[in-house]
C-alpha cells in the first residue's frame, strides 16, 4: 500500500488541480461582493473545450499544436516529482529539483514557441514578457531550494521540503520568496492579471489567444497542474507533518492547506494592484534577496 | 597508433589532391570531404577502444628537431575529446560540398586543404605527448582555420574578422610558449610524460595563469573572446560548426591537460576558473540575446557554453583542493558531458543556420521569419538544437547542466560556509544564465523560423538537399535522445575523470549514473504523458477544424511587418541589462502633423572591444607614433643609425 501512496497523491493532484482556480475565483468574487462562477467552472471549461473543434491560423505549423500538448505533459511529469502532504514524491532522487525546474522550462519554452508560431504581434509581446520574467524567477527558486538544502543536508525535493520546519527563520524567508515566485510563475497579480481584457496588458493570456477548443483545454489543465505542483512545495514548507503519520491524515492536511493557499492567492489578488511591468524585475530581485538572506542564515 | 597515422596521411592526400587535379570538378570538390570521413573512421577505432576500457596507447618516434619527438598518447581524456572532434568533422565535411554549391567551385574545392589541415591539427593537439609536437599541431590548427575564416576574402568585413582571429590566436600562443618552456626547463625534457609534478609553488601558479590566458584565447573566455563573434559569422557554416563545436574545446582540453601536470591544485585556481566561467557565461548569454545576426548569436552562445564548461572545471578544481571528492567528480563530469553536448548542439545549430542562411541569403533574423513552412526539415533540426542548447529536459543539453548544478548543490550542503556561499552564488548565476539562454534560443528559432516571412529574403527559400540534411539530422538525433544517450554513455566519463583525479570510488559513479537513468525514466514518463494527452485529443474523432488568419484582435489586414521582431522580443531583458550591453540607439521619432523620415536603429557592439581593446590599442599606437620620430625618411640619417649601432657594438666587444 505504502508504495502506491505517492501515486494516489499524484492522482489526487491531477484530478483536483482545476478546483484550485475555482477557489481563487470564488474568493475574488467574495471580495468584490459577487456570487462568482461555480467552483467547478474550470472542469466545465476543460470538458467543453475538449469536445469542441478549433480554428487554426494559416500561419501556424505543427509547433502550434505541439505546444499545449507537451506543456501539459511536462506539468503532469513535474507533478510526479512534487512531494505532497509531508510524504516523499512518486519519483525522488538527489538533484531532482533541477529536473523539476527544467520541466517547467520546457513547458514555458513550448508555450512561447507556439505563441510565436502564429506570427501575431500581441502574442510575440506576451511571449517576450513571459520568458523574461521567468528567467528572473529561476535564481529565486534555485537559491531558495539551496537554502533549504543547506539546512537539511538533503538533495531531493522531498528531502529538503519535508525536513524544513517553520520555526527556523530561513524557512519562513524561503516560503515568502517561493510564494512570490509562485505568483509570477502562475501569472497571478501582481505580475499578471488572468482576468484582464486588454491584450496589450496581458502576459500569459495573450500568448494563448489563438488556441481554441481542445488545445486551450489542455493549456488550462496544464496551468492548473502547474499551480498545484508549485503550490504543494509551499504548502509542504508550512505543514509540520511527519512521513510516519497515517497517509490519509497527511493527505487531508495537505488538501486543506492547498485550499488555504488558493484562498490566500485570491486575497492577494483582491487587495493588491498589478505592478507596472518595469517594476516586476525589482520585486523578483527582492525575492532573490530574501532567498539569499535565507541561505546566509542557513550557514550558521 | 597506426590507424591515426593513416588518418593523417589520408587527410593530407585528400587535401592536396584537388589542387593537383581540377578543384572545380565533381571529383575535386568531393575528394577532400571524403578524406575527412575516412580519417574520422580510422581515428574513431582506437579512441573508442580506449574509452571502452582498453589500455591507453603511448608511442613515440624520433624526430630530428631539438626537444621534439613524435610522441603520441591516447588516454581516456584524449579519447573523450577526440570522439566529438572527429565525428563533427566528418559530418561537417559531408555537409560542406553542397553548402558551397555552385558558389565559386574552384575555390570551394581548394578550401579542403585548410579544412583537412584543421581536422589533422585538432587530432594532433589531442594526441600530442610532446610540447613541441603539441605547439606545431596547435599552430597548424590556428593557421588553417585562419584560411577558412578568410574564405570569402573579397568582403572587407571577412578580411577584418580573419585578421582579428589571427592576432588573437597568436597572442594566445605567446602565452603558451613560456608556459611550456617553464615545464620543459623544470622537467629537463619536452615530453609531457615528465611534466607532471615538475613545477610547484609560485612557478606552478604562474604556469596556471599562463595556461588560462593562452588556452582561454582559443576557447573564448571573456574578455579574450573578441575574435569569436566576428570569425564565426564570417566563416562558411560548416567551418563555423567545426570551429565553434570542437575547435574551441581544444583550448579546454589544453587547460585540463595542463591541470593534470600541476598536481593537487590551489583552491584559488578553482575560484579563478569559476569567476572567469561565470562572467563568460553571463556576458556570452547577454550579448547573444542582443544580436540580430543569427550566426553572431550562435557565436556568443559559444562564449556562454565555454564559460559553463570553465565554471565546471573550476568546481572540480575547488572540490579537489578542498577534498570534496563527489563535488570534484561531478564538476569534472559536467565539463566533459557539456563539451560533447555543446559540440552536438552547436554543430546542429550552425549547420541548420547555414542551411537557412544559404536559402534565404541573409543572416539578419529580423528579415527572416516563416522559414519552417518553406524548410520544415531544417526548422525541425534547428528546433532540436535550440531545445538542447537551452538546457531543457529531456534534451541532451540538460545533462551537463544537471551534473554541474548537482555538483554545486553537494558543495553547498557539505562544504564550509564560505565555500558554500560562493558555490550558491555560482548556482544562482547559472540559473539566471539558463533562464536567459531560453530567451536566446526562443528568439533565434521563433523569429527566424516561425511566423510569416518578414521580407522577400526568406519567402521563396527551398529546402536543402539530402547531403546537407542527413548530417544535420544525425547531430539532431543526439540532441533529442540525450536522455538515454547519457545514461548509457556515462561509463565513458569515468576513466577520463580517473586519469585526472586518480581512481574514482565506485559508489559515487554508480549513484550518478543511477540519477541519470532516473532522469531518463522521467523523460519516458514525459513522453508517455504526451502520448496519453495526444490520444485524448485524437479520440475525440475529428471535430470541425477550420483554418483562418491569426487573431489580430478584430483587425484583419495585419501584415508580416507588424510581427514582433527579434529586437523587440528581447527588449525588456536588454533594457534591464543595458548597463552591461551598452546598446546604442539611433532614434528619430516621427514628429509634426505629417511625420516623415522616422528611424530607429539599435546596435550592440562587443563590450570588451569597446571598453578594453580599443583604448588599449589606441594607447599602444600612440606610444609607437612617438617612436616614429626616429623614422626620419632621409637616407643619411639611416646610415648614421647604422654607423652608430656598429660603433656601439664594437665598443661593447672591446670592453
Amino acid at each position: 500500500m505504502q508504495t502506491f501512496v505517492p501515486w494516489i497523491q499524484f492522482g489526487i493532484g491531477l484530478v483536483l488541480s482545476p478546483l484550485l482556480a475555482g477557489i481563487v475565483n470564488r474568493t475574488k468574487a467574495f471580495f468584490a461582493g459577487r456570487r462568482g462562477q461555480p467552483l467547478l467552472q474550470v472542469y466545465y471549461d476543460i470538458a467543453k473545450g475538449l469536445a469542441k473543434g478549433a480554428v487554426f491560423s494559416r500561419t501556424a505549423t505543427w509547433i502550434f499544436r505541439a505546444g499545449p500538448l507537451i506543456g501539459a505533459a511536462a506539468a503532469v511529469t513535474a507533478l510526479a516529482l512534487a512531494p505532497f502532504g509531508g510524504r516523499p514524491a512518486a519519483v525522488s532522487f538527489p538533484g531532482d529539483p533541477i529536473l523539476f525546474l527544467g520541466l517547467f522550462g520546457l513547458m514555458r519554452g513550448l508555450t512561447v514557441l507556439a505563441a510565436l508560431d502564429t506570427g501575431s504581434s500581441f502574442e510575440g509581446m506576451g511571449a517576450s514578457r513571459e520568458v523574461f520574467f521567468s528567467a528572473l524567477t529561476e535564481p529565486v527558486m534555485m537559491l531558495g531550494f539551496l537554502a533549504l538544502a543547506r539546512e537539511s543536508g538533503a538533495l531531493s525535493l522531498s528531502g529538503i521540503l519535508n525536513a524544513a520546519s517553520l520555526e527556523r527563520p530561513e524557512t519562513a524567508l524561503v516560503a515568502v520568496a517561493l510564494f512570490i515566485a509562485f505568483l509570477c510563475e502562475n501569472s497571478r497579480i501582481p505580475f499578471d492579471d488572468p482576468n484582464t481584457h486588454l491584450e496589450l496588458t496581458m502576459i500569459h493570456e495573450v500568448m494563448v489567444l489563438d488556441h481554441g477548443g481542445p488545445d486551450f483545454a489542455l493549456i488550462q489543465a496544464g496551468s492548473a497542474v502547474k499551480f498545484w505542483c508549485l503550490g504543494s512545495l509551499i504548502v509542504n514548507l508550512f505543514l509540520p507533518l511527519r512521513p510516519d503519520w497515517p497517509w490519509t491524515a497527511n493527505t487531508a492536511a495537505g488538501l486543506a492547506a492547498m485550499a488555504v493557499l488558493a484562498v490566500s492567492v485570491g486575497v492577494v489578488e483582491s487587495v493588491t494592484a498589478r505592478l507596472r511591468l518595469n517594476r516586476v524585475p525589482q520585486l523578483l530581485a527582492a525575492a532573490a534577496a530574501l532567498s539569499a538572506l535565507a541561505l546566509i542564515f542557513s550557514l550558521g | 597508433m597506426i590507424p591515426v597515422l593513416a588518418a593523417f596521411a589520408v587527410l593530407l592526400a585528400s587535401g592536396v589532391t584537388p589542387r593537383l587535379f581540377r578543384p572545380d570538378s565533381g571529383f575535386g570538390r568531393r575528394v577532400g570531404p571524403a578524406g575527412v570521413v575516412i580519417a574520422a573512421a580510422l581515428t574513431l577505432i582506437p579512441a573508442c577502444r580506449v574509452l571502452a576500457g582498453r589500455t591507453p596507447i603511448r608511442e613515440a618516434w624520433p624526430w630530428p628537431m631539438p626537444f621534439g619527438s613524435f610522441a603520441f598518447h591516447l588516454d581516456p581524456l584524449a579519447a573523450f575529446f577526440l570522439v566529438p572532434i572527429v565525428v563533427l568533422s566528418a559530418l561537417s565535411a559531408w555537409y560542406g560540398p553542397d553548402y558551397f554549391g555552385g558558389h565559386d567551385p574552384g575555390r570551394a574545392g581548394r578550401s579542403w586543404l585548410p579544412f583537412n589541415a584543421l581536422v589533422g591539427g585538432m587530432i594532433g593537439v589531442c594526441l600530442a605527448d610532446n610540447a613541441l609536437f603539441f605547439l606545431l599541431a596547435w599552430e597548424t590548427m590556428a593557421l588553417s582555420s585562419f584560411f577558412l575564416v578568410a574564405f570569402d576574402h573579397r568582403e572587407e568585413g571577412v578580411r577584418r574578422a580573419a585578421f582579428i582571429y589571427l592576432v588573437a590566436a597568436h597572442v594566445g600562443t605567446a602565452f603558451l610558449l613560456p608556459m611550456f618552456l617553464s615545464f620543459a626547463n623544470a622537467a629537463g625534457t619536452a615530453d609531457f610524460a615528465a611534466f607532471s609534478g615538475s613545477l610547484s609553488g609560485p612557478a606552478a601558479s604562474a604556469a596556471f595563469v599562463l595556461a588560462v590566458i593562452g588556452f582561454g584565447a582559443k576557447a573564448g573566455f571573456v574578455p579574450l573572446h573578441v575574435w569569436l563573434p566576428d570569425a564565426h559569422p564570417a566563416a562558411p557554416s560548416h567551418v563555423s560548426a567545426l570551429m565553434s563545436g570542437v575547435m574551441l574545446k581544444t583550448g579546454l582540453y589544453g587547460l585540463i591537460r595542463t591541470l593534470t601536470f600541476l598536481g593537487v591544485p590551489n583552491a584559488w585556481w578553482g575560484w579563478t576558473l569559476i569567476a572567469v566561467g561565470a562572467v563568460s557565461a553571463l556576458i556570452g548569454v547577454l550579448f547573444a540575446m542582443a544580436q540580430r545576426d543569427l550566426k553572431r548569436l550562435l557565436a556568443y552562445s559559444s562564449v556562454e557554453n565555454v564559460g559553463i564548461i570553465c565554471l565546471s572545471l573550476g568546481v572540480a578544481t575547488v572540490g579537489r583542493a578542498a577534498g570534496l571528492r563527489p563535488v570534484a567528480f561531478l564538476g569534472f563530469a559536467a565539463a566533459l558531458v557539456h563539451t560533447v553536448n555543446h559540440a552536438a548542439f552547436k554543430g546542429t545549430l550552425f549547420l541548420a543556420a547555414g542551411s537557412a542562411v544559404r536559402a534565404a541569403a541573409t543572416r539578419e533574423m529580423d528579415r527572416l521569419g516563416g522559414l519552417s513552412r518553406r524548410m520544415p526539415f531544417t526548422a525541425a533540426v534547428f528546433l532540436a538544437g535550440s531545445l538542447a542548447a537551452s538546457g531543457l529536459p529531456p534534451f541532451s543539453g540538460f545533462f551537463g547542466e544537471f551534473l554541474l548544478l548537482s555538483g554545486l548543490w553537494r558543495g553547498v550542503t557539505e562544504a564550509d560556509p564560505s565555500t558554500a556561499v560562493s558555490m550558491a552564488g555560482a548556482a544562482s548565476v547559472l540559473a539566471l544564465v539558463f533562464g536567459l539562454s531560453l530567451i536566446v534560443y526562443v528568439k533565434a528559432f521563433g523569429v527566424s523560423f516561425l511566423g510569416s516571412p518578414r521580407s522577400d529574403a526568406g519567402s521563396d527559400a527551398v529546402e536543402s538537399p539530402a547531403s546537407m540534411t542527413v548530417p544535420m539530422a544525425a547531430l539532431a538525433a543526439f540532441c533529442v535522445l540525450g536522455g538515454l544517450a547519457w545514461a548509457a554513455l556515462f561509463r565513458a566519463v569515468i576513466p577520463a575523470a580517473a586519469g585526472v583525479f586518480g581512481p574514482v570510488p565506485l559508489a559515487e559513479t554508480a549513484d550518478t549514473s543511477e540519477w541519470l537513468w532516473k532522469i531518463a525514466a522521467v523523460s519516458g514518463l514525459l513522453v508517455l504523458a504526451a502520448g496519453c494527452v495526444a490520444l485524448l485529443r485524437l479520440r475525440r474523432g475529428r471535430p470541425a477544424v477550420r483554418s483562418s488568419v491569426t487573431w489580430g484582435c478584430g483587425y484583419g489586414p495585419a501584415t508580416a511587418r507588424m510581427q514582433y521582431t527579434g529586437s523587440s522580443f528581447v527588449q525588456p531583458a536588454t533594457e534591464l541589462f543595458g548597463f552591461v550591453l551598452g546598446t546604442r540607439k539611433n532614434v528619430r521619432p516621427p514628429a509634426g502633423y505629417f511625420p516623415a523620415g522616422r528611424r530607429f536603429e539599435t546596435e550592440t557592439p562587443d563590450m570588451s572591444r569597446e571598453k578594453l581593446y580599443r583604448p588599449l590599442l589606441a594607447a599602444v599606437s600612440r606610444l609607437f607614433s612617438r617612436i616614429r620620430a626616429i623614422q626620419e625618411g632621409r637616407l643619411q640619417v639611416y646610415v648614421a643609425y647604422m654607423v652608430l649601432t656598429l660603433l656601439t657594438l664594437l665598443l661593447w666587444m672591446l670592453r
